[in-house]
């Protein structure tokens, strides 16, 4: 009996002494003092010698019990202390994430530039190519074969720059219509983005601004195709649907021919200080291919008709990104370029 | 052109109210540009009449009047005019009265008299801007009429954008097409021909009948000399943007306006002989009404008389013959000029005129008898004379030929895409046109000789489409074919190029094609650039031979906004001549300035070198998955600084530069620091191989570092080279961890150390393969470079 006492005794004493260990040192301590080769409850065992033979299994499992219950004890104890210690080591470790993060900032793409890229991938999609052309232009294809013969009252609305030779800065886009049909068989649909120049200086006019031209020709291509394209275009570039109307206008290589307006962006066509009080903003002019031009490109204007349009980049980028002077555009400071992520 | 809405409605009197008016003209085509009042409000300015008029005591420059606005009371009113004179009728603000620009008219003393109202000048009344003295109405206007009223003040002016439309370029010809697209009865007044009371032509001569088929004339005898036209001529011509001249000019212009035809008038006494239509001899000189001379050639229409050029037809009448105050007998023209003869021949003299705007467009034919007729009426009733009788002179060939247009039912509906009906078709064709003949398949349209811009049968497509209004088509999606659009990986696209530098911290850019001469030889005084003839200005003058004038300008301008650090690119074509003519070359181009990184609290400021802006070159060359051909070459640009310049090479193609800027350069540039710059040429430099899978090692690799000591003179591309060449096949990656010059190693020479990564692909590499492949780069290091190894 005196033996089972002291046994409960020492696993008493013992949980005390491992419940109250601060740190792994010490639990370590306690654990080669009761369980170590030379550890209280090993002595227990070296007892189990001295019983008769028919108490020693009971007295034996008793002790591996006390084993067992210390064994528990110190493992438990050992759990809480180590998630201690690594919370003392995250938490000395833990930074200020409110700090800026290092290395190269994010630029910025030209907002010309993403309204070019935003009516070039609306245009894809409906299955146009892009072309290009140059912008160094002769007279027959800027002027001449579109129709615009010299003199014609017409060349008074291009302020042209020229070269010593003859040749021009291109003043629109439409040259580029000249040069892919010649290439391109009908039926086709294509656009073409590019710079474009007039001699021309002041609030509202900079003597380099960017154009889109479109072409599209196939046998019954009519005003009407046009018109769903203009108004599809207009809505995703926009992201919203908005009221397009055409107004009858006059370009020489065209006929019929038709400006473009678009319900105001900003009032919604209630009338305000951008449109004039008008409700519409023009953005482009457009028509049904002249057949003179057709026939300047070997194009049969009998069989073959299409609807062609000038777009000006600047103009819908200003629209949608609320720029309220052209000139913001070309002059490239950089808290303007900025906010064009 | 100007409009009144007035004069508009002689022609339809049931014109819509002016705001849906300009509504319907614009979606006619005729854009209505503005609309404004023909008089800002004011109220309570009524008609009176000078008493009599005294000098103030107290002010040389003032009167003291009696004026009367009943014919019974007396308003002593004090005015500063120099014309009021007793028995003038004037308009009288009364006490009380609101004036525009927020004047109020009260009883008032002005230099110790009182004053009970003002005599207004019209630009008082917000009519104009003349201020020479007070307006000086017309007699025959009742005492205490309403100036509102009197003047017909309640009007509004119209701005309308005519473009090709000859034929709209006169009240006439805008009420009559706004007629026809808003469905109204158009009147057409006849002009009737004055009876003459006098006799006797001036003899006129058309030479060149192929470009006047038609001049008509008339002699007016005895005018009143130096008249003025009366208030409601002047007013106007006022509201349609023409200054009143004298009578007889004034009269000539109301007539333009009115029927569109253009007409001039000349100082009989001052013509010789006769009048010839002529083409102009070479060299032949004409002073015009803008008292400037103009040199002429064979290409110019005049009009002449014995002692030459009295006129350039269709554009501007000439000064000698003008008619002056002293003018009794006139010569009126009215001839009809084909726009061929006139078109251009004005705008080589920088000569905009109204006349050539119309004639170059194309003025009825029919109009020239009745301008005659109708400016004739009107003189004789405001100046008086008499009238011989008019002339009309033509050639002996057969008049203008009819001009008739097929509409096939077919074409109008494939080109607009919409079937339209034969009796809305025929609707807008009978209001054109007089005769209509239909066809099996369509109708014949006879164009009436107003209709220069009608001439083809697109042209009447655009005519049922303008006149139904284009509201009338209902959008419709074309079918589309099914096609697979392009997709290529031949090259990069530039707006990848785009998006991979501003990921890198640029910020794109977009400069002018042309640049500043000055720069441009600062910066390439070897390239020639094409020069414009007619810049805006000198500084936008010479096409660019390359992107970097403009971006070093705008670098420098952001750098002067107190930005430290500038890092900015362009993606355009650049402008070169060759000896195969002219190239428009894609390129890419970035300049940066100022510090390393943006300024952070980890990291310490640096200024950036050549080196950062190389990693920005080669991310985009990487975009070819074809890094490994390009090479950075060192030589020489004049605007880069020497010993930090690379020409970058695409296999033996050069592709681009880039280096520091030569510190030679950067005063001309407004530059205070030394920014790095690049070029490439996109479709050389960026042109792709389609991408290829190669399978890797499953192997591992082995590192071996070593560290040399070279001659300063010795490359990195030196040094690569070289242990590619001796380090056999299994080198994976050559990589650079140091370059290492001062205290312990000899002046003039650098440490360089390499890491080394073996690798093979069918097994795993012992230590001994790679001490083989060590020894046998050092050797040759040590042979071909002098190098000594270090720490071994």
């Amino acid at each position: 009996m005196a033996a089972a006492e002291s046994l409960a005794a020492i696993v008493d004493r013992a949980l005390a002494d491992i419940g109250s260990s601060a740190d792994l040192a010490v639990l370590d301590e306690h654990r080669v003092r009761l369980l170590g080769k030379k550890g209280l409850l090993t002595d227990q065992l070296k007892t189990l010698g001295a019983l008769p033979a028919s108490e020693r299994p009971a007295a034996g499992q008793r002790i591996n019990e006390a084993k067992e219950s210390i064994q528990r004890a110190l493992d438990a104890r050992r759990g809480v202390l180590e998630a201690d210690k690594l919370d003392r080591e995250l938490s000395a470790g833990a930074i200020d994430v409110s700090l800026p993060g290092r290395g190269e900032e994010t630029g910025s793409v030209h907002p010309v530039t993403k309204a070019r890229l935003r009516i070039e991938a609306i245009f894809k999609q409906a299955g146009f190519q892009v072309v290009t052309g140059p912008e160094i232009e002769d007279d027959f294809h800027n002027f001449e074969a579109l129709n615009i013969p010299a003199d014609h009252p017409a060349r008074a609305m291009h302020d042209t720059f020229y070269f010593p030779d003859g040749r021009l800065l291109r003043t629109h886009t439409s040259p580029v219509q000249i040069r892919a049909m010649r290439v391109l068989r009908p039926p086709f649909a294509v656009i073409a983005p590019g710079r474009v120049y007039r001699l021309d200086s002041d609030m509202t006019h900079t003597p380099m601004f960017h154009q889109v031209e479109g072409i599209v020709v196939g046998e019954n291509v009519s005003l009407a195709n046009l018109k769903a394209m203009l108004t599809s275009f207009v809505e995703q570039y926009f992201e919203r649907p908005l009221g397009i109307r055409l107004r009858p206008s006059y370009f020489p290589f065209t006929e019929p021919s038709a400006e473009v307006d678009i319900e105001c962006v900003f009032c919604s066509g209630k009338g305000c200080r951008v449109c004039k009080q008008t409700g519409w903003l023009e953005i482009l002019g457009s028509g049904m291919i002249h057949p003179n031009v057709l026939k300047a490109v070997g194009i049969d204007p009998e069989r073959w008709q299409g609807y062609a349009f000038g777009m000006g980049i600047d103009r819908v980028a200003m629209l949608r990104y609320d720029v309220n002077d052209l000139r913001l555009f070309f002059e490239n400071d950089v808290r303007f370029l900025k906010q064009f992520p | 052109m100007k409009i009144t809405y007035r004069w508009l409605q002689e022609f339809v009197p049931a014109a819509a109210a002016p705001k849906q008016l300009a509504e319907q003209l614009t979606l006619a085509g005729l854009e209505v540009e503005s609309i404004d009042p023909a008089a800002p409000p004011f109220e309570n300015v009524v008609v009176g009449e000078v008493l009599e008029t005294s000098r103030h005591p107290n002010a040389e420059k003032l009167s003291v009047c009696g004026v009367t606005t009943d014919g019974s009371n007396r308003l002593q009113i004090i005015c500063g005019a120099s014309n009021v004179r007793a028995g003038l009728k004037v308009a009288v603000a009364m006490v009380g009265a609101q004036l525009p620009n927020d004047v109020h008219i009260k009883r008032a003393k002005l230099r110790g008299i009182d004053s009970e109202g003002m005599l207004c000048s019209a630009r008082e009344l917000g009519l104009g801007t003349e201020h020479e003295g007070i307006m000086e109405l017309a007699s025959t206007l009742k005492l205490g009429t309403d100036v509102r009223k009197a003047l017909d003040l309640d009007d509004t002016l119209f701005e309308i954008k005519t473009l090709n439309r000859g034929d709209c370029m006169s009240v006439l010809g805008l009420a009559r097409d706004y007629a026809a697209a808003s469905v109204r009865k158009f009147l057409k007044h006849d002009v009737p021909a004055v009876r003459p009371t006098g006799q006797g032509e001036f003899p006129v001569t058309i030479h060149a009948l192929e470009a006047c088929p038609l001049f008509a004339g008339r002699v007016i005898r005895g005018i009143r000399a130096g008249a003025r036209s009366p208030a409601w001529l002047q007013e106007r011509l006022r509201r349609v943007g023409v200054n009143s001249i004298s009578a007889v000019v004034d009269v000539t212009n109301y007539v333009m306006m009115e029927l569109g035809q253009p007409m001039h008038a000349y100082d009989l006494g001052r013509l010789s002989q006769g009048i010839d239509v002529r083409w102009a001899k070479p060299g032949e000189q004409v002073t015009l009404l803008d008292g400037k001379t103009y040199s002429l050639d064979a290409g110019f229409l005049v009009i002449a008389d014995a002692s030459g050029p009295v006129g350039l037809a269709g554009v501007m009448g000439g000064n000698e013959k003008a008619i002056s105050d002293a003018t009794t007998d006139v010569f009126l023209e009215a001839a009809h000029f084909v726009p061929d003869a006139i078109i251009g021949r004005g705008r080589r003299f920088g000569l905009i005129t109204d006349a050539a705007q119309r004639f170059e467009r194309g003025v009825d034919p029919a109009l020239p008898v009745a301008a005659i007729e109708r400016a004739t009426a009107l003189l004789l009733e405001i100046v008086g004379g008499v009238a011989s009788p008019a002339q009309a002179h033509r050639g002996s060939a057969p008049g203008a030929v009819e001009v008739w247009i097929t509409l096939r039912r077919a074409r109008l509906s494939r080109l607009l895409g919409v079937e339209v009906a034969d009796a809305d078709v025929l609707a807008v064709l009978n209001a054109i046109s007089e005769q209509v003949i239909a066809t099996g398949d369509g109708w014949r349209v006879r164009i009436p000789t107003c209709r220069f811009d009608l001439r083809i049968e697109e042209d009447l497509v655009e005519e049922v489409a303008r006149l139904r209004g284009f509201d009338s088509i209902p959008p419709r999606h074309a079918s589309v074919e099914q096609k697979g659009g392009t997709a290529t990986e031949s090259r990069i696209d530039s707006s990848r190029l785009i998006t991979a530098l501003a990921d890198r911290g640029y910020r794109e850019a977009i400069t002018y094609s042309f640049v500043s001469p000055t720069d441009q030889r600062l910066l390439f005084p070897e390239i020639q650039g094409l020069a414009l003839t007619n810049p805006i200005s000198a500084d936008l003058s010479e096409m660019r031979v390359s992107l970097w004038p403009g971006l070093l300008r705008v670098c420098a301008q952001n750098l002067r906004r107190q930005q430290s650090r500038v890092r900015l690119f362009e993606v355009g074509r650049k402008y070169l001549q060759s000896d195969d003519g002219l190239r428009e070359v894609d390129t890419i181009a970035a300049v940066a300035a100022g510090s390393r990184r943006p300024e952070q609290w980890s990291m310490p400021r640096e200024p950036m070198d050549f080196f950062d802006l190389k990693a920005d070159v080669t991310g985009l060359l990487e975009l070819t998955g074809d890094v490994g051909s390009f090479k950075f070459v060192p030589e020489k640009l004049g605007c880069l600084r020497p010993g930090r310049t690379a020409r970058i090479y695409r296999g033996e193609t050069a592709v681009g530069w880039i280096g520091e800027m030569h510190p030679s350069v950067l005063r001309g540039l407004d530059l205070t620091i030394a920014p790095y710059i690049f070029e490439l040429e996109i479709d050389v430099a960026f042109a792709s191989n389609k991408l290829k899978f190669n399978d890797f090692s499953k192997f591992p690799s082995i590192r071996r570092d070593i560290a040399l000591v070279v001659e300063e003179k010795v490359t990195f591309a030196d040094i690569q080279e070289n242990v590619s060449v001796s380090a056999s096949g299994l080198l994976r990656e050559l990589r650079l961890f140091d370059v290492y010059r001062g205290p312990g190693i000899d002046s003039g020479r650098k440490s360089v150390a390499l890491g080394l990564i073996l690798q093979e692909s069918s097994r795993t590499l012992t230590d001994d393969d790679a001490d083989v492949v060590v020894a046998a780069v050092v050797a040759r290091l040590r042979q071909k470079l002098s190098a000594t190894i270090r720490d071994q």
